[in-house]
């Protein structure tokens, strides 16, 4: 998930060129307090006339309890955005409280259900209620990972290796996993240093996170070359998928691929990797079948 | 419909700046290094954007770095919004 600031036209235009997942238009923190009102018109319009080429369309919003968050979700709802971000989420009443506020511009536009949303955690009370989070509404996508206000929170520093996010990250993701939704990761803003990105990457995939986001272009090759699986990996995953079809077709649920016992979550296991093999571009849907 | 001096938009590439003015009657001066190419169409999103607001005299002076039709709305709706004080999505 890129993130780019709302009230840079240039930048929103052609970031979809990049081939990021997903575009996260910022109207909270990239934009100052003078420039709200104009960043919401921008992403509005953008949103409506652009053709990002499919890429799911995501916008932060300011929070509901200042001037801006109500204007916010009318301005993007209006536009047919596909996910909202909420920041600084803390409490399941928050997003329910976002909810109704959709569901109000929806119903005037006779579209009730179109929006979905994602919260972004962070703060300590927010990771503590991480589940009820995940769980308040039918339409949350995900939770995310905030960790500069995060850290600042904790009263301590973001450090290259990450100690202070670990119980946050793994909490998330289990919260995530538990209410059957996505988990993003926090971005890394030191575009001189990929080395520390590919590693912190790297444990965000161990952990179980599905996505991370960024904030360059630059940075999306790591993720995509982290998250992707090896051919490796794919090829076992195919075999296992065309062996355990194979199985079920005689009536069998258990097997043997190279020896080796195959039961339900190996199976699991090998249709996630298939997926991100997709997702990654290195297999073709048809492939897969 | 009264308007006031306002200004929206940036000289950064992709961007438009419009400056809004009182003025008789809807005149656009555009400055565009594609307004051999585009100066017609920028104008017409210009003074149709104000017209749809209501607005149907200011003089508007349009510095445009390649802007896209919609930049070009948002940023002439931004500034008709801060040269009126009526905004386009009220509470």
């Amino acid at each position: 998930m890129m993130f780019v600031p709302g009230n840079n036209p240039g930048m929103m235009a052609d970031a979809h060129i990049y081939g990021p997942d997903s575009i996260m238009l910022d109207l909270e923190d990239s934009v100052t307090m003078a420039e709200k009102d104009a960043a919401r018109l921008l992403v509005h319009n953008a949103l409506k006339s652009i053709d990002f080429g499919g890429t799911e369309m995501v916008v932060r919003i300011n929070p509901l309890n200042t001037p801006y968050g109500r204007k916010d979700v009318e301005a993007v709802v209006k536009a047919g955005v596909d996910v909202i971000r909420m920041p600084k989420t803390e409490t399941a009443d928050e997003v329910r409280e976002l909810e109704a506020e959709i569901v109000k511009v929806e119903t005037e536009l006779g579209c009730v259900g179109r929006t979905l949303i994602m919260a972004a955690i962070e703060s300590a009370l927010g990771v503590v209620n991480a589940y009820e989070i995940a769980t308040a509404s039918k339409r949350m996508m995900g939770i995310a990972l905030g960790a500069e206000d995060y850290s600042a929170n904790l009263k301590t520093q973001r450090t290259p290796g990450g100690a202070e996010l670990l119980l946050a990250r793994e909490t998330i993701v289990v919260a995530a996993r538990a209410a059957g939704i996505a988990c993003f990761d926090t971005v890394y803003s030191n575009l001189d240093d990929m080395d520390t990105f590919r590693k912190e990457v790297e444990l965000i995939k161990t952990l179980g996170f599905d996505g991370k986001s960024i904030i360059n272009p630059r940075q999306i090759e790591v993720v995509n070359e982290v998250f992707a699986p090896s051919q490796k990996d794919i090829d076992k995953a195919l075999r296992i998928i065309a062996a355990i079809k194979e199985a079920q077709a005689k009536g069998s649920g258990v097997i043997a691929v190279n020896g080796k016992m195959v039961d339900r979550p190996v199976v699991i296991r090998a249709e996630r990797t298939v997926a991100l093999a997709i997702a990654s571009g290195i297999l073709a849907k048809e492939e897969a079948l | 419909m009264e308007i006031k001096n306002a200004v929206a938009g940036t000289l950064e590439s992709g961007d438009i700046l419009i400056q809004i003015a009182p003025g008789d009657g809807l005149q656009v001066e555009l400055q565009s290094s594609v307004a051999a190419q585009f100066g017609r169409q920028i104008k017409a999103v210009i003074t149709e954007t104000l017209s749809g607001l209501g607005i149907d005299n200011a003089y508007v002076k349009a510095t445009d770095k390649g802007a896209l039709d919609c930049t070009i709305r948002a940023r002439v709706t931004a500034a008709a919004v801060r040269a009126t004080g009526k905004d386009v999505w009220k509470d």
